[in-house]
């Protein structure tokens, strides 16, 4: 059985359920048991589980990621949650000289299985350090996953798959995400970290995505749809392991790569794309690859300054007409969206 | 005078880490040991006395310079050594080299390379302990350069917080490298009264009088272990070699030779052997020990040396635990 429940709601249902099958699962992180509950996503667990297993913490972002590695090591399995992923850069220690290298380091004998959730801004004032997408950091070393879904579903089977995963993972969740809407089951199932999610069905152009760049790809292969022309749109679902097998088998069906990312350009997962699909379809391409990323610069606080920052719908469609040689109206796209340029929807009013 | 058995037990653990350091300064110029080597020589007191006073269950962890710790929680030498060595057989199959040492089932889970990186790690640790409601406790090894650390006094407030069951043990060595404590903290600090203002109790000992260390160290642990939180435990010593590698360096000019001799005259090892000889345990039964222990620790050096390297497909193995998620 399914129904509608938003990403927050379907994160918070895993959580709970996650916690109730395996009592070796704690979560904690600033703000779990406060009144707001990590956006909801953490309501309801403390008084269900208790304050040994559900907890606040000390503002100590890099120690309490190394309580978590101590904890996994001796078969605890503890979720941890930051409000911004920015919080986190300062643990940087311990995440990838100590969780990441961990199980190599000690000759394969200890797992480190923590979860870290990791929520990253986007527009509304979230300014230069409440609106970083560093995936691509945590990609970039061998020993982590980093999963990014884009759906309600998809926010509750990876989760349940990151958090009885065996490896440190990186929990990648877009604020703008948190009030979408989509079927999810009742039970607690695990989706595999590693297989992307084949979103729509094309010939013309395939549109590689993630977290919520998958919401504007589909938005724009919808519009496009309606034109005649149907773009293949990909969900990574997860950055790593990222599905190589799916991109190539979608890039040698289309011979077009469009790749979206919701981090800055130079070093991006997106470039990574590029470059593998250049060194193993180049001869099924027949546009140069391209890609859609951040601007290379710090995003400014002041919406006067995010006009034009954030990549959408209309970016994509013009990128897809470009590789096409064609020449596509994408302004209706703009114009149906009857709120700011820096909200996902007149659901969000701030402040965080 | 302690139980003689405890005592000799005591010697035998310090004479144990004396020679399988003195054996690897002496080999260390042979260029097998192709590695970063932090020696524990003129500490063995301040290891042997935590060492021996935590039972076989308990965890501990440390840092960089872990010889001692490993080998005092009663981790095996031939493995150490052979990871030192690089070879297959070392405790992390030649992954880990000196600074990664772990032996499970002496309960030494690990040491870590980086200043106060093991520090939370060793917090999670007794976490665990903790949630299971396990009797065990968790020792964390570290020197007073950690205590500069930010991750020290995170660590340490989340402990007192959580009332973890968490030892913590400073090795006051005066040295982080080649600065001293007096370009590094303020003068007058002491570093476990400082400790205590944060919290946590705490207590200082010479860290080369096996004795009185091993005698701090068992009331440390009680407090630990009876469910009092943690404690800190701070003991003073002295690395009589250089920080990184083989050799003395007095010489180069950020310490004294008359320091070096002042410290050498407390020799933690020889200082309690003639301690217990003028008790009246038999030299015929001390030089039983040296024979027995430089016969194990020959053994040991020739297991590393005559074992094999792992195969280079090893070098991207365990990256993950899932083995179907290859490095790429």
């Amino acid at each position: 059985m399914s129904r509608q429940i938003t990403f927050a709601k379907a994160i918070n249902e895993c959580l709970h359920q996650s916690m109730a099958e395996d009592p070796n699962v704690i979560v904690y992180g600033l703000g779990v048991t406060d009144p707001k509950s990590i956006f909801g996503t953490t309501a309801g667990l403390e008084a269900r589980f208790g304050k040994e297993r559900v907890f606040d913490m000390p503002t100590a972002e890099n120690a309490m990621t190394g309580v978590a590695i101590g904890a996994a090591i001796e078969g605890i399995r503890p979720v941890m949650v930051h409000q911004r992923l920015d919080f986190f850069l300062l643990a940087m220690d311990q995440l990838v000289n100590g969780a990441a290298k961990w199980r190599y380091m000690f000759g394969g004998q200890d797992s480190v299985p923590i979860t870290i959730r990791l929520i990253m801004g986007r527009g509304w004032g979230q300014g230069p350090t409440h609106s970083q997408n560093l995936q691509a950091w945590f990609a970039h070393i061998p020993g982590l996953k980093v999963v990014m879904p884009a759906s309600a579903e998809d926010a509750k089977g990876l989760l349940a798959a990151s958090i009885f995963d065996d490896d440190p993972v990186l929990f990648l969740e877009h604020r703008w995400l948190h009030n979408v809407h989509g079927d999810v089951p009742e039970t607690l199932n695990r989706t595999p970290l590693g297989k992307a999610r084949l979103v729509r069905e094309g010939d013309a152009v395939t549109i590689v995505g993630m977290s919520y760049m998958t919401v504007e790809a589909i938005r724009a292969a919808d519009f496009l749809s309606n034109l005649g022309i149907h773009c293949e749109v990909l969900d990574l679902r997860t950055i790593r392991p990222l599905d190589w097998d799916a991109v190539f088998a979608s890039v040698s069906r289309t011979g077009r790569l469009l790749a979206l990312d919701t981090g800055h350009a130079t070093g991006s997962v997106a470039g990574e794309i590029v470059a593998r699909v250049a060194m193993e379809c180049w001869g099924k391409l027949k546009a140069a690859p391209q890609r859609i990323a951040m601007p290379d610069f710090p995003e400014g606080t002041s919406p006067a300054l995010t006009k034009g920052y954030h990549p959408r719908a209309e970016h994509i469609v013009d990128a897809v007409a470009r590789m096409l040689g064609r020449t596509i109206d994408a302004s209706p796209l703009g114009a149906q969206r009857g709120y700011p340029h820096d909200v996902p929807g007149d659901w969000f009013n701030g402040p965080f | 005078m302690m139980d003689k058995a405890l005592s000799v037990r005591l010697l035998r653990d310090m004479l144990l880490i004396r020679k399988v350091e003195e054996g690897i300064a002496e080999r260390y110029p042979q260029g097998k040991m192709r590695c970063p080597t932090h020696l524990s020589i003129g500490q063995e007191a301040a290891a042997v006395a935590v060492g021996a006073a935590l039972e076989t269950a308990d965890l501990a962890i440390s840092t960089h310079r872990a010889h001692a710790h490993y080998l005092a929680k009663g981790g095996r030498a031939p493995q150490m050594l052979a990871e030192i060595y690089g070879k297959v057989t070392g405790c992390c199959r030649g992954r880990g080299g000196s600074m990664h040492l772990t032996d499970r089932t002496a309960g030494f889970v690990g040491s870590t390379a980086i200043v106060g990186n093991s520090l939370p790690i060793g917090t999670g640790l007794a976490l665990s302990l903790q949630l299971k409601k396990s009797r065990q406790i968790a020792a964390i090894f570290f020197g007073d350069g950690c205590t500069e650390e930010g991750a020290f006094y995170e660590s340490a407030n989340f402990a007192i917080v959580r009332n973890l069951p968490a030892l913590f043990v400073c090795e006051n060595n005066l040295y982080s490298v080649y600065s001293p404590l007096s370009v590094r903290q303020p003068a007058g600090r002491e570093i476990y009264k400082m400790v205590q203002g944060l919290g946590m109790p705490s207590a200082i000992v010479d860290g080369n009088d096996i004795d009185a260390a091993y005698a701090a160290a068992m009331a440390a642990i009680e407090h630990v272990r009876s469910g009092k939180g943690p404690f800190f435990l701070e003991l003073t010593t002295y690395r009589w070699r250089e920080h990184c590698g083989p050799n003395f360096d007095n010489d180069i000019g950020y310490r004294t030779e008359e320091e070096f001799l002042a410290w050498k005259a407390r020799d933690p090892v020889a200082s309690y052997e003639a301690r217990l000889q003028q008790q009246g345990v038999p030299t015929e039964e001390l030089a039983a020990l040296h024979t027995q222990l430089d016969a194990e620790v020959l053994a040991a050096f020739e297991f590393a040396e005559t074992s094999p390297f792992p195969d280079q497909s090893e070098a991207f193995s365990d990256v993950y635990t899932d083995k179907e998620v290859s490095p790429s």
